[in-house]
């Protein structure tokens, strides 16, 4: 075996991890708060009525459609892509805490990670994907 | 009134919310679906959509700064988290079943828990069990900083806190809310982890919970940008200022005052729940 090889240690792995639900919320709110900010200039004085339900218009229920709205520059898109980013954060931390126990060969925690990744990747993609 | 307007009004609430969350520790996030129905008069169900997504920014950025401290038990957490993003998916798919009346008073309920619970926390206890053998064979025994050095502890009722999890991860998603009172409540006095492991461990999940629900709620058209994006920078500007003020301050009398509040809209979202005016 010679050398051992230089591993991640578990310090390192909790820094990037702090690192990543920092910059994860930081990127989500300034998108999301830009989104806002352009919503406001162009329809702020519109009646606010919210009693009712009616689902959010097509567009703005699926990461593709807010993908798409996102990429015309559409306001309410671009608050629904920064809340997405947040929504994709901790989902970002378990996968990266898969990667650290695959590090650690830990087959077990492994095999727990993959199942909580895969229970939030359906959730986001939807059954339809 | 315009959407501007609210949108201000209601950024206004949030970061009041998030700001008394932090600093009574009991986190915001339960203030906020009574703060929209009650107060702005929102469907409860895009309220709970608002809340989710502010409960996973507060989380994620209180678990920034917690991971580095040692408390955390990342295997407990991961585990339990199995538990927890079932049961959220669950309890999104129930909201959808539900009538509006029947999510108020379950709201109003665990409401008046968690206000018990501050009021009456649970009694800080050591563990003598003999260790768990489930628990050893998971490598869920861990150690955490003290004073006076590493301290071990062993855990122990891992299939009961299993499953009290995944009724905390149900409650997550049919309520909007991060459940942390039931997931202490699963880990310190079932599983018998320190009190401070638990408490940092449980806001590690909650994110995570939270975003498996939030994943439904948003295909089925509940996440309304119009209202979640003021809840969100609100909550997130007021609970980051409240950790910042936090060393410190004297939080008594803010608990009290907390707790109050709670109660009181326990009692009206009861009301409003069983009368059918949600």
């Amino acid at each position: 075996m010679g050398r051992p090889r230089r591993r991640w240690s578990e310090a390192e792995l909790e820094r990037w991890i702090g690192g990543l639900l920092r910059w994860g919320v930081v990127t989500a709110a300034a998108v999301a708060g830009c989104g806002a900010l352009l919503f406001v200039a162009h329809h702020g004085s519109m009646p606010a009525d919210f009693r009712t339900f009616h689902r959010v218009p097509a567009g703005l229920d699926s990461v593709h459609g807010v993908a798409a709205g996102a990429r015309a520059l559409d306001s309410l898109a671009l608050v629904q892509l920064g809340l997405l980013l947040l929504l994709a954060t901790p989902i970002a931390r378990v996968a990266l805490s898969l990667v650290g126990f695959a590090l650690q060969r830990d087959r077990t925690y492994v095999a727990i990670t993959a199942i909580v990744l895969a229970l939030l990747l359906y959730s986001l993609l939807g059954p339809g994907v | 009134m315009s959407v501007q307007e609210m949108m201000v009004l209601e950024a206004l609430g949030s970061v009041a919310a998030g700001l008394l969350g932090a600093l009574t520790g009991l986190g915001g996030g339960i203030v906020i679906v009574p703060m929209l129905t009650l107060l702005f008069h929102v469907d409860i169900r895009y309220a709970i959509g608002a809340s989710l997504v502010s409960v996973i920014a507060t989380s994620s950025g209180a678990a920034a700064a917690y991971v580095r401290e040692g408390f955390t038990n990342v295997r407990v957490g991961m585990l339990l988290e199995v538990a927890t993003t079932l049961g959220a998916i669950l309890g999104a798919f129930i909201a959808g079943l539900v009538s509006t009346s029947v999510i108020a008073t379950i709201f109003g309920v665990i409401l008046l828990f968690s206000a018990y619970r501050a009021i009456r926390p649970p009694a800080e206890h050591v563990t003598n069990a003999p260790p768990d053998r489930l628990a050893a064979r998971l490598r869920l025994n861990g150690s955490y900083p003290t004073p006076n050095g590493e301290r071990r502890y062993t855990v122990r009722n891992v299939p009961a806190g299993f499953g009290l999890m995944g009724v905390a991860g149900t409650l997550s998603g049919l309520l909007g809310i991060g459940s942390g009172v039931v997931k202490v409540l699963a880990m310190d006095q079932a599983m018998g982890l320190p009190f401070k492991v638990s408490t940092t461990t449980s806001n590690f999940m909650i994110g995570v919970t939270a975003a498996a629900s939030a994943g439904v709620y948003l295909h089925r058209g509940y996440i309304q940008p119009v209202i979640a994006v003021p809840v969100m920078l609100g909550v997130l500007a007021g609970a980051l200022s409240g950790a910042r003020i936090l060393t410190g301050a004297r939080t008594r009398h803010l608990r009290m005052i907390f707790n109050v509040v709670l109660i009181v809209i326990a009692l009206e979202m009861l009301y409003k729940g069983v009368t059918g005016g949600i």
